[in-house]
């Protein structure tokens, strides 16, 4: 073969493999030929051109230019290049087998890559087919007509390919073998290149079965006769077609038991099985003869088969192998004694039956590429995409009733609030740590954390506070979970922020929240400039957001030796304000305690004198006697996503939030408002656990699939697809003012949602009991009027009639209303 | 704006001026001069098709000056560009008479206004202000929040809402602290980056340093400490990349605190003393400090606040606004009102209580947030001199016939 460039012929001594290139290319090759050759070159080439013709004789009938050909590329080597062109133009009948061989395996790949299912494979296995086919004709032209060779490249490479494997050995002597004729059998590293038709493992098994393939036929060419080769041709064409099927599974296990089979078939030429019985002939009688890439991955068959025949003779010849002789290896082999070839499936069988399995398999990788043929309409990727999106297996549970069955504990969450280092967060550390649902040994650390920082007293606040700018600072920014057991309740914590700057976040925790602890520093002064600040507007903002119960945390009561006197003071003036902002007074209930020393948050110390007058629960033993507020449960799904976050690798999104009405299980559809987006629920996790299902009034953490992580933001709200919440623009609310009330610009708040908007009317103001009309279009409301008015939102967001809104406007809550439509 | 020539008469306000924009801003005071109805003449271009005898069409682009007769103006503020369309109003070869044509009108390229009913006095006020060629200031703003910042820029007459920067920042949670660290990290980078892309500080560093008191101060705002840590970021994050326009910018940086991340709450941000001391006497600062000093009284109840235009129209009918103390804020979008009654209406107003009454008028850019809250209250409202109780209450028995008799602007009315 002509080199293409001086650089090529340096790398490419190795003609095989040329094959990989295409048609153009030899010949173009053949058009630069001359360009390459130095004055140097010619003379060699001339000289080395009479060598060959004599070593060849009158015999052959070869063209100067195919010598010089032969010559270029061996580098003038006379030895190579005789036995190349002897080879070559060698009289030539069995040619035909091995082009039959060679299809074939290209339908291997071809079957492979269906396999696969990549319709690109399918595609390409067509195209391969056809120019196999092509290349056929040509090879079959090419033999008789004896054209030089860069005349027909593909069958040239046909012809090549089974003329070295058949022809290689026709002039070896047997004795010393020259060392070129070692490097002419590389050929064979051609087989790896069926990796190039894709680089899946189907691909690459093919490539190896096909390598195998064509050992064994090389080895049947060596040494079929004429006679048989032309049956044999017969044979493997009529196998052919059955051929991609018997090896697309590319199983390991039925290997055996296919190869027997196809021995027996109809028309049986047992040739590769008689090839493997020489390839160890070869091997021990010629021990200069290297076959590093023909054994480099043989068969499990052919190593077995190989070994059991190393002991033959040596000069056992060709033709001295018979017919009967076949059978005879396979029958001393352990396999074949296991192996009752019909007791097995049918290869075809196995092979239908894999094709059944991959198509039928529903495998999660393909769930998106895998698209119908290209002329479907995108609508109907869309419905397909629709249909496969609940892959995850709904358990179809009947959760109201599984809800009811499983009899668990009462689930509560409450919200903790009051005003800035009113000692919130060292509270609930203290509860969490006396209730050992903090150990030792994390507190311990905590408070070396703390020291170290100089603020050893925030330590327990620590357990809450774990952001790094909370921790520096002393200051709770957003809503601390946390969550704890006694023997009636699983309690969830949502340990709100209390400096003003962070009230949407605390919007967002008495939001999920039944009850409220509200906690109070009993010390002077900060209990009356709490009851100015946070204390009150808290206090107005679950109560506005519906929460009734009412648990006063009467804090840091050591500060001030337990007194008495100041807890009733705190006791009577905060009853007075709560009654007013319309608490119940039997919701509400005052428990002293000092979060600090851990006195009668969850147990009473009795050595504590100073605390005898109080006779009433512990905080904790309050928290129990809450009654749960009522579960929506049959009413449609509504979640507010209060978190959107990676879960981990597993669980690339997952989102929580307070399920407000409804259910929810694994395999669940769920639709993101206003992103419109759905999304399929993978699992479930409550309080940390896998759980299968949750119902209103729970906070889940639930990891989702088939979502992108754009369409998830916080206040969005996850709802059933059959019942979406409707987005508005704009809508008519009942509000009760907190301050003056004028048309102006708010930000809106529900639960996490926080949104701009704009007070464009004040339609009414009501008559706060009876709800008349006691002037129409007012100037403005005043604080503790209630109003009707008119919001516009900047942007459509999921409200529904009926939900509690927070308005908002510079820093401080103007009021908070009911949606009317 | 640069003002080529004027030839206005002072008493019917006929005749014309030629302007010529310099900056993106004076496409905001053309906007508010040019008027539905007003005589609009500047360089065009338009695709001219003739027919030949034969019947063959060819057509070409001519540039021609055009004069329009204004039926609307249509401006984009966050590109800065104002279209005008209306009817050819002379004609010439190319275009005939009463052909429609939209100019765009171009920065450094003259125009001649004319006004169809004369200048009147907002006009010629109007005109003044925007040939002003005082230093106007000029603030960039973020105003951020956890995962939300909003890039503004503030100029002498408007804010412009340049990028919104929005990024998921995973709350905090148990157990995991670092990803809302890690998140707000990945904010900061945003929104610093983006700012860079919009202060594009490279560029004019090379002015800087011929006119060294043109920085433009950067004001950052938020809840909590987003603000300050913001700060810091674009500190350590100077110093880490040397960037020298960054290191430059620092020393005029200012932190302020807001009550939400939103736009809106730049009000508050510019009335608060911290920023006012550092911005003196901007229009913004001054506008903004009115509205405040109005919505204070509206919340003492004070009768000598009122909004709404019927509310304020009967307050100066009864020569509430006058000298003393009587101010009338109203917004400039009730002067680009489509219908000319409707402006004139207003003009008349404002002539009342500046000449007769001899009041104070402001006024409000509806494009500031000053302007924005006045809108809400119906662009218009007054300080009055003397408080007048029920001023709304004294036509309840005939609100729906005044609703009916309302002039457009009925949602407007509170």
């Amino acid at each position: 073969m002509p080199p293409k460039s001086g650089h090529q012929r340096a790398k490419n001594i190795d003609y095989e493999d040329d094959d990989i290139y295409s048609d153009e290319e030899e010949y173009y090759e053949e058009g630069v030929e001359g360009d390459g050759m130095s004055e140097e070159d010619k003379q060699q080439m001339a000289a080395a051109t009479i060598k060959v013709k004599e070593a060849l004789g009158g015999s052959f009938k070869v063209t100067e230019t195919q010598i010089q050909e032969a010559l270029w590329h061996y580098y003038y080597d006379v030895g190579k290049s005789v036995s190349y062109l002897k080879n070559k133009y060698a009289p030539k009948v069995p040619a035909q087998p091995k082009q039959s061989q060679k299809p074939a395996s290209r339908f291997d790949q071809a079957a492979s890559a269906a396999g696969v299912g990549a319709p690109n494979g399918k595609l390409s296995s067509f195209i391969d087919s056809t120019t196999v086919c092509a290349a056929l004709n040509l090879g079959l032209e090419s033999c008789y007509s004896t054209p030089p060779p860069v005349h027909f490249p593909i069958s040239y490479n046909f012809d090549r390919l089974t003329e070295d494997i058949t022809n290689f050995f026709w002039d070896t002597p047997w004795g010393n073998v020259p060392s070129h004729r070692l490097g002419t059998i590389i050929p064979q590293t051609v087989a790896p290149k069926g990796g190039l038709l894709g680089g899946s493992k189907l691909a690459a098994l093919a490539a190896k079965r096909k390598q195998k393939q064509q050992e064994q036929a090389a080895k049947a060419e060596e040494e079929g006769n004429d006679a048989d080769k032309a049956v044999a041709l017969l044979d493997r064409l009529s196998v052919k077609s059955d051929r991609p099927a018997l090896l697309a599974p590319s199983d390991k296990a039925p290997k055996p038991a296919i190869r027997y089979q196809r021995k027996r078939s109809p028309s049986p030429q047992p040739q590769p099985q008689v090839e493997s019985d020489e390839e160890p002939d070869l091997g021990t009688t010629r021990p200069t003869m290297e076959f590093p890439d023909l054994r480099a991955q043989p068969s499990m068959f052919a190593t077995t088969l190989c070994s059991k025949n190393d002991s033959r003779p040596a000069g056992q010849s060709h033709q001295s192998t018979s017919f009967a002789e076949f059978a005879l290896p396979y029958t001393s082999m352990v396999e074949f004694k296991k192996v009752d070839p019909f007791a097995s499936p049918s290869p075809d069988d196995i092979v239908q039956e894999a094709q059944k399995r991959g198509a039928g398999r529903p495998s999660k990788p393909k769930a998106t590429p895998k698209k119908p043929a290209g002329d479907k309409l995108a609508e109907a990727v869309d419905k397909l995409h629709v249909e496969e999106a609940p892959r995850v297996k709904s358990k179809n549970l009947n959760v109201v009733e599984e809800f009811a069955k499983s009899e668990m504990k009462r689930m509560m969450n409450f919200v903790v609030i009051g005003h800035v280092d009113h000692g919130k967060s060292t509270l609930m550390g203290r509860l969490l740590y006396d209730l050992k649902v903090i150990d030792q040994r994390s507190v311990d650390k905590l408070k070396k954390e703390a020291e170290n920082i100089g603020k050893a007293s925030f330590a327990l606040a620590w357990v809450m506070d774990q952001t790094s700018e909370e921790r520096s600072r002393g200051v709770t920014v957003d809503i601390a979970t946390n969550n704890f057991e006694t023997e009636q309740t699983r309690f969830t914590i949502l340990d709100a922020p209390g400096h003003r700057d962070f009230i949407p976040n605390m919007i967002a925790g008495a939001s999920q929240a039944d009850f409220a602890v509200l906690v109070i520093d009993a010390s002077t002064n900060s209990f009356e400039s709490g009851l100015k600040g946070q204390t009150k507007e808290h206090a107005l903002l679950v109560r506005s957001m519906g929460v009734q119960r009412l648990i006063v945390a009467v804090n840091k009561m050591d500060t001030i030796n337990w007194s008495q006197h100041r807890f009733n003071e705190i006791s009577t003036q905060m009853t007075t304000f709560l009654t007013t902002a319309s608490f119940s007074p039997k919701q509400i209930s005052f428990i002293p305690c000092a979060g600090l020393t851990g006195e009668n948050v969850t147990h009473r110390n009795p050595d504590n004198s100073l605390l005898d007058w109080y006779t009433g629960p512990t905080l904790v033993s309050a928290l129990d006697t809450s009654a749960p507020s009522p579960r929506p449960l049959d009413k449609p799904l509504r979640l507010t996503i209060s978190d959107v976050f990676r879960g981990g690798i597993t669980n690339p999104i997952s989102i929580t939030g307070r399920i407000d009405a409804g259910t929810l299980q694994i395999g669940d559809q769920i639709l993101i408002m206003p992103s419109s987006e759905k999304a399929t629920i993978k699992a479930i996790e409550l309080d940390g656990e896998p759980v299968d299902w949750a119902v209103a009034g729970q906070i889940p953490t639930l990891h989702l699939q088939d979502i992108d992580p754009v369409h998830l933001r916080l206040g969005d709200i996850a709802c059933a697809p059959n019942h979406p919440v409707r987005l508005i623009k704009s809508f008519t609310c009942k509000i009760l003012a907190f301050e003056h009330v004028l048309p102006s610009s708010v930000d809106v708040f529900r639960g996490r949602l926080q949104a701009e908007g704009r007070i464009v009317r004040l339609s009414a103001t009501l008559d706060k009991t009876s709800g008349e009309v006691l002037k129409k279009k007012p100037r403005i409301v005043r604080p503790g009027e209630v109003a009707r008015v008119v919001v516009e939102l900047q942007r459509e967001l999921p409200l529904e009639v009926g939900v509690r809104i927070v308005l908002r406007e510079r820093g401080s809550t103007v009021a908070a209303g009911l949606l009317e439509g | 704006m640069r003002l080529l020539k004027q030839q206005i008469e002072r008493k019917d306000g006929s005749g014309f001026a030629v302007l010529e924009p310099e900056e993106p801003e004076d496409m905001w005071h053309a906007y508010n001069l040019i008027q539905p109805s007003d005589l609009l003449r500047a360089r065009a271009v338009r695709r001219v098709t003739k027919t030949s005898d034969a019947g063959s069409t060819a057509s070409q682009r001519v540039i021609l000056d055009l004069s329009i007769t204004v039926a609307s103006t249509d401006f984009d503020i966050g590109s800065g560009q104002l279209h005008v369309a209306g009817r050819v109003a002379s004609e010439n070869d190319h275009v005939k008479l009463g052909s429609h044509h939209t100019l765009d009108l171009e920065l450094n390229r003259k125009f001649t206004l004319e006004k169809g009913d004369g200048w009147d006095s907002v006009a010629v006020e109007m005109l003044r202000e925007a040939c002003d060629t005082e230093r106007r200031a000029e603030l960039w703003a973020v105003v951020m929040g956890e995962g939300l910042a909003n890039i503004c820029l503030i100029t002498e007459h408007q804010t412009i809402l340049r990028q919104r920067v929005e990024v998921a920042v995973p709350r905090k949670r148990k157990g995991d602290a670092g990803g809302h660290d890690k998140g707000m990290e990945k904010f900061y980078s945003t929104v610093l980056s983006t700012l860079l892309r919009h202060l594009d500080l490279s560029n004019p560093s090379a002015k800087d340093i011929s006119q060294t008191d043109k920085t433009i101060p950067l004001l950052l705002a938020s809840p909590g400490f987003v603000a300050t840590a913001f700060l810091s970021y674009i500190k350590a994050e100077a110093t880490r990349t040397t960037n020298k326009p960054l290191l430059a910018l620092l020393p005029n940086i200012l932190v302020a605190h807001s009550s939400s991340p939103h736009v809106h709450s730049l009000s508050e941000v510019l009335a608060s003393p911290a920023i006012t001391t550092k911005l003196s006497d901007t229009k913004y600062a001054r506008e903004t400090a009115l509205m405040d000093r109005f919505l204070t009284l509206m919340r003492q109840d004070d009768a000598r606040a009122w909004y709404g235009p019927r509310e304020v129209e009967r307050a100066v009918a009864k020569g509430a606004v006058g000298r003393g103390g009587g101010v009338l804020m109203i917004s400039n979008a009730l002067f680009r009102a489509q219908s000319v009654n409707e402006r004139k209406r207003w003009v008349k107003l404002v002539d009342r209580v500046k000449e007769e009454e001899g009041g104070e008028v402001r006024v409000l850019s509806s494009l500031h947030e000053s302007g924005k809250r006045l809108e809400a209250l119906g662009n218009v409202a007054a300080i009055l001199t003397y408080p007048i109780e029920d001023l709304d209450e004294s036509d309840g028995e005939e609100e729906e016939g005044a609703d009916k008799a309302g002039d457009g602007d009925g949602t407007m009315i509170i």
